[in-house]
């Protein structure tokens, strides 16, 4: 069980008023708000530890550098990596996938070789293959869809074949919520010799997840959808991937010995943190993972799978005005997220509307706009919840929803 | 409540619930396809130009209240209208929508479409309102453009 209230005590933001309501920040799929402990690690660490790390002799460099090394130790255990050494540093899971696209699909992608997706990928796990299949002659194939937003694994046999190079597959949808069988495809991936990535970004913050026990060989992820800061991510691989992998940036910190020549690279995982890495974001990301951990992955899923049965039922009586939720309807198969749309309320209005009752939500095309133009609408309205929100700001949805129709809906056509 | 109520007047509402010049027109010398990728809204402007004169428009596709309500209040405003004229109403508008908070503004020329200027306090609403406009003026400025027939 979690408590709540104490938990809404840790995050400062969530106090604040908008236009005169209190908050109810349900846009967590975007971003995450952060708790007192994280805001407070950026401060210690630009007060008592602030240098640069590795190569220092001093103290202060000393410690930075156990710090940082430290919060990797913590990352590598949350997601039960082999070892820290899997785990690299990047801006967000966006940059992840293109180093994977770059190092590992530059050198091991060739002419008529497939890359399978699915079709609720997020831009940032399409563009980067769709870059790399135009420059080496490959094929981008993409499962199929079920109508209730799931995955069709039918004719999963037909698309992977010997061809497959490459199986890319969001955890969790960001904007349908779906959670993917990602064991069941890994094994697929598998089968046929094909690597298998998982984008992480929306489950990693919202469940526990065991990379050894998915058997996937790259993982992504980014802090700040999991309480941490901006501009830090992940990029897990396996050992024996990563050693074959060459640096896509080069200079400081990622090489062993240089001559005016040439240069050697340094072991995994410095060979891919060129320069100066994000020392306090990283740290900071660590106390995160100690906050989450702290309450408790399997508390938070629970209490989340709670909010989502809560919403998914309420959501339901919205039907009868026409109310259209995108994605599965069982709280097995999906996260709390609720992408929707309302006859004669465009997602902006909608999205204005809300903002006037403190209500934050997103609207749009939520960086997967093949997939919502093939849901049949030009954008969507999306509530994503988090484990600080509680069931009553449900109600407050649904509540700002229903006024929004009646003040829409007298006369129209 | 009433924050977003200075957006959505009523006579903003009545132009979103009943558009005028809602449709195509079949007898348009020029055309023009307005889109933003950004939100997916997505506006068509069908002008019928005699001379110097805009003699009918019409505008379609699929937009937020704000984006159909400017567009509707928009072809009623320059229906009938010198294409200068109308020239002159776009520029006066674009003003108006895109001023800095607390700076002044005044037009005789904008009637109606001075009810919208409420927009410029809803920063991300600025380009709802303004892409019919947009999209009116390439129509008018590109007119040579045929008109898309499918």
């Amino acid at each position: 069980m979690i408590n709540i209230d104490q938990i809404r005590n840790d995050f400062p933001i969530l106090s604040r008023k908008i236009n005169g309501h209190q908050l109810v920040y349900l846009d967590n799929a975007a971003t995450t708000h952060k708790p007192r402990s994280v805001i407070n690690s950026l401060v210690d660490f630009y007060e008592n530890h602030n240098s640069n790390v590795h190569r220092g002799v001093h103290t202060l460099s000393m410690e930075a550098t156990d710090k940082f090394e430290e919060a990797r130790e913590k990352i590598s255990k949350f997601i039960n990596s082999q070892t820290s050494q899997s785990i690299i540093w990047t801006r967000n899971a966006s940059e992840s996938l293109n180093i994977i696209s770059y190092s590992w699909g530059n050198k091991n992608i060739g002419e008529g070789d497939e890359i399978l997706l699915s079709p609720m990928e997020h831009h940032s796990n399409l563009i980067p293959w769709q870059e790399l299949a135009r420059t080496k002659g490959a094929k981008i194939k993409f499962l199929s869809l079920n109508i209730d937003g799931t995955l069709d694994l039918s004719n999963i046999d037909e698309l992977i074949t010997q061809k497959t190079k490459l199986v890319s597959i969001v955890h969790v949808s960001n904007a349908l919520g779906t959670i993917n069988p990602v064991k069941e495809l890994c094994e697929k991936a598998h089968q046929v010799g094909a690597l298998f990535v998982l984008d992480g970004a929306q489950s990693v913050p919202h469940m526990s997840v065991d990379v050894q026990d998915i058997g996937c060989d790259f993982f992504v992820f980014s802090g700040h959808k999991m309480m941490g800061p901006t501009g830090i991510g992940v990029l897990y691989g396996k050992m024996e991937i990563l050693e074959e992998m060459d640096p896509v940036f080069t200079g400081g910190e990622m090489v062993l010995e240089v001559t005016y020549e040439k240069a050697s690279w340094a072991d995994i995982p410095m060979r891919f943190e060129a320069g100066t890495p994000n020392i306090a974001d990283s740290i900071a990301l660590g106390t995160a993972v100690d906050y989450l951990q702290n309450i408790g992955m399997e508390n938070i899923h629970d209490y989340e799978k709670n909010i989502t049965s809560y919403a998914l039922k309420k959501f339901n009586t919205l039907e009868s005005e026409g109310v259209t939720l995108f994605g599965p309807k069982s709280s097995d198969q999906k996260g709390a997220v609720f992408s929707f749309h309302i006859p004669n309320i465009h997602p902006h209005d909608l999205g204005t509307i809300l903002d006037g009752m403190g209500i934050a939500v997103r609207t749009g095309h939520h960086c997967a706009m093949p997939l919502i133009k093939s849901l049949g609408v030009s954008a969507t309205a999306r509530a994503s919840f988090y484990v600080y929100n509680t069931i009553e700001e449900v109600d407050t949805l649904i509540d700002g929803i229903k006024s929004a129709i009646r003040y829409f809906g007298d006369g129209s056509n | 409540m009433n924050d977003f109520q200075d957006l959505y007047q009523e006579i903003v509402m009545d132009h979103n619930r009943r558009p005028r010049n809602f449709g195509k027109l079949d007898d348009a010398t020029s055309f023009a396809n307005g889109f933003n990728p950004l939100c997916g809204d997505e506006i068509n402007v069908y002008l019928k130009l005699v001379g110097d004169e805009i003699a009918d428009i019409a505008f379609n596709g699929d937009s937020c209240a704000i984006s159909k309500s400017s567009a509707s209040m928009l072809t009623d405003g320059v229906k009938g209208k010198k294409i200068s004229d109308a020239i002159q109403i776009f520029e006066s508008f674009r003003e108006m929508i895109t001023r800095k908070p607390g700076e002044d503004f005044s037009s005789d020329i904008l009637g109606d479409l001075e009810i919208l200027s409420g927009v410029s306090q809803f920063p991300a609403r600025i380009k709802c309102a303004t892409l019919p406009w947009h999209t009116f003026h390439t129509a008018l400025t590109e007119n040579d453009q045929s008109v898309s027939t499918e």
